[in-house]
């Protein structure tokens, strides 16, 4: 078992590596001319208006909470579907009533309009 | 264990023997080892992806009722390394006020994001990295790390059109992935184990893709969205904000990034394959009989699999290049409003139709999987259609009364 988290973790470092290898290879071939109109941001060929870091919608948050409460039910759903079959079938209803409470509060999300992008 | 039989462990063996025969420890050999294999692996899939930059431009070139690159080497089979040659030599502009050490890891990240998971990727029964038993969760941890990267991207460029197109892109993909996971549930459900080899050797009976075709529906929506390609591509909507998310890359940068879509994309086909066309094997049990027995050696399972990720990634360019891009709160409403709930019908009916009926044979089994499928299918035509009904009648209201009024004056 732990060969194959060994090998998983090589694969990361060797990973990284390998795109690395021609940044750095452009990096010694390319040439570099900086000036500071090549260096300005782009904004289809004009000057740049305002800041750039703009404001964050929040409607964003909104999606991302909603994500995560069904991220986190699905995580438990994993070990439930794993066993399936060595359990009798009110387990699998058991599971079926955790996904109906959450269906719930996908309902309740959707009639409160958080699930809307104004 | 022959070499056709088993060539990784094959090769591993003799070079063990060799390395160990110039006295070094067996610790160090072994790591040595797994450092060729990776590196060898990691080469296959690098020149897979420059194979499909040509696949890629050439079907894109068809769709659009043209030839595409022609000129460099016959065909333009060629075309791909002249693109990387130029992209090597390209200088690299570094937009003033970007926060250097994001904006440099973050094409990398892109790039290692879709590396990685060729680790548990199966070519064939014995052609593979390695066999982790939590393979599904880990093809969904890697492919958070790709968000990651479109994030760094984006805030790190200081440029608001690369920050718009990031923050589009990763509320797309963090939404597209819930019913990505829900659908993964449905091939352990139907397989016992999470492990990708597993799931291709349950497949020897029957595919997948016919036990649960509604799945394999979701499952490749929910995997183009996840990509970010078309109509799911607003962070790099050329039309509108102009390369989105990587707008300030140039040279070797930018093309990490579109070369990691593309084999994004393969990678994405492999998994369909393995999840619900049977990966390397599944000619439904044609491969037990002697005249076929040669569908068993490790090439030509190879190939096999190849050839059906090859067809998911067809698939894959065919919508790309054939429908329109979604509005954001479009894509949005979709994915919470009808592909979550989908998938988590589809999820209980597999769950409990698997353990009722699986006491009765094997045909009455699959045909009871399918029809349900078909039935949740067609109900949710009918919401659908009933819904659209409704909604014309509610425009049409109004109009009515006026032309009436018409009439009476």
């Amino acid at each position: 078992m732990q060969n194959q988290w060994l090998y998983i973790g090589l694969f990361f470092v060797i990973g990284i590596i390998v795109p690395v290898v021609p940044l750095v290879f452009a990096r010694l071939v390319a040439p570099r001319k900086p000036n500071p109109i090549k260096q300005s941001t782009y904004e289809c060929g004009i000057e740049t208006v305002g800041e750039s870091w703009v404001q964050f919608k929040a409607q964003y948050y909104v999606f991302a909470l909603v994500f995560l409460v069904f991220d986190v039910e699905s995580v438990f759903l994993f070990p439930w579907a794993l066993t399936l079959k060595q359990l009798p079938l009110f387990v699998v209803l058991e599971g079926v009533l955790f996904i109906g409470i959450l269906v719930a509060g996908l309902v309740y999300a959707w009639r409160k309009g958080m699930l809307e992008w104004v | 264990m022959t070499f056709w039989n088993n060539p990784i462990n094959f090769i591993g063996y003799w070079l063990n023997s060799i390395l160990t025969g110039w006295h070094l420890p067996a610790a160090i050999a072994s790591v040595l080892l797994y450092v060729i294999g990776i590196i060898v692996l990691i080469l296959f899939a690098m020149t897979l992806d420059i194979g499909l930059v040509w696949v890629e431009r050439k079907v894109v070139a068809r769709f659009q009722d043209r030839l595409g690159p022609n000129r460099i080497g016959p065909f333009g089979l060629i075309q791909p390394i002249a693109d990387i040659i130029k992209m090597v030599i390209k200088e690299d502009i570094t937009p003033d006020g970007a926060d250097k050490i994001i904006y440099n890891i973050a094409p990398v990240l892109a790039a290692t994001s879709v590396i990685v998971l060729w680790a548990i990727l199966p070519l064939a029964s014995t052609i593979y990295g390695v066999d982790l038993n939590v393979g599904l969760l880990f093809i969904v941890a890697a492919g958070a790390l790709g968000t990651l990267a479109i994030i760094m991207a984006g805030w790190s460029s200081n440029n608001k059109y690369a920050l718009l197109g990031a923050f589009r892109m990763v509320s797309n993909m963090i939404s597209y992935e819930i019913p990505m996971v829900i659908i993964l549930l449905i091939p352990t459900i139907l397989a016992n184990t999470m492990s990708v080899r597993g799931i291709t050797q349950a497949q020897s009976g029957m595919w997948f893709a016919i036990l649960s075709p509604l799945a394999l529906l979701i499952f490749l929506i929910s995997a183009i969205a996840e990509l970010g390609r078309s109509p799911f591509d607003l962070n790099e909507a050329e039309s509108e904000i102009v390369a989105g998310f990587h707008i300030e890359y140039t040279g070797m940068k930018f093309g990490w990034f579109y070369a990691g879509e593309l084999l994004h994309a393969f990678t994405f086909g492999g998994f369909i394959a393995i999840l619900f066309f049977g990966g390397y094997g599944g000619f439904f049990g044609l491969e037990k009989l002697a005249a076929l027995a040669w569908l068993n050696i490790p090439f030509v399972q190879a190939l096999v699999f190849i050839a059906k990720a090859m067809f998911g990634y067809w698939v894959i360019m065919w919508i790309k290049y054939s429908v329109p891009r979604i509005r954001i709160d479009h894509m949005l409403a979709f994915n919470w409003k009808f592909l979550v709930p989908l998938s988590l019908v589809v999820l209980v009916n597999t769950a409990i139709l698997n353990k009722i009926l699986i006491v009765l044979p094997n045909w009455l089994y699959v045909l009871g999987m399918f029809a349900s499928n078909i039935v949740i299918g067609y109900v949710t035509v009918e919401i659908l259609r009933s819904y659209g009904r409704n909604q014309r009648k509610a425009e049409k209201l109004p109009d009515s009364h006026a032309q009436t009024q018409e009439q009476t004056v």
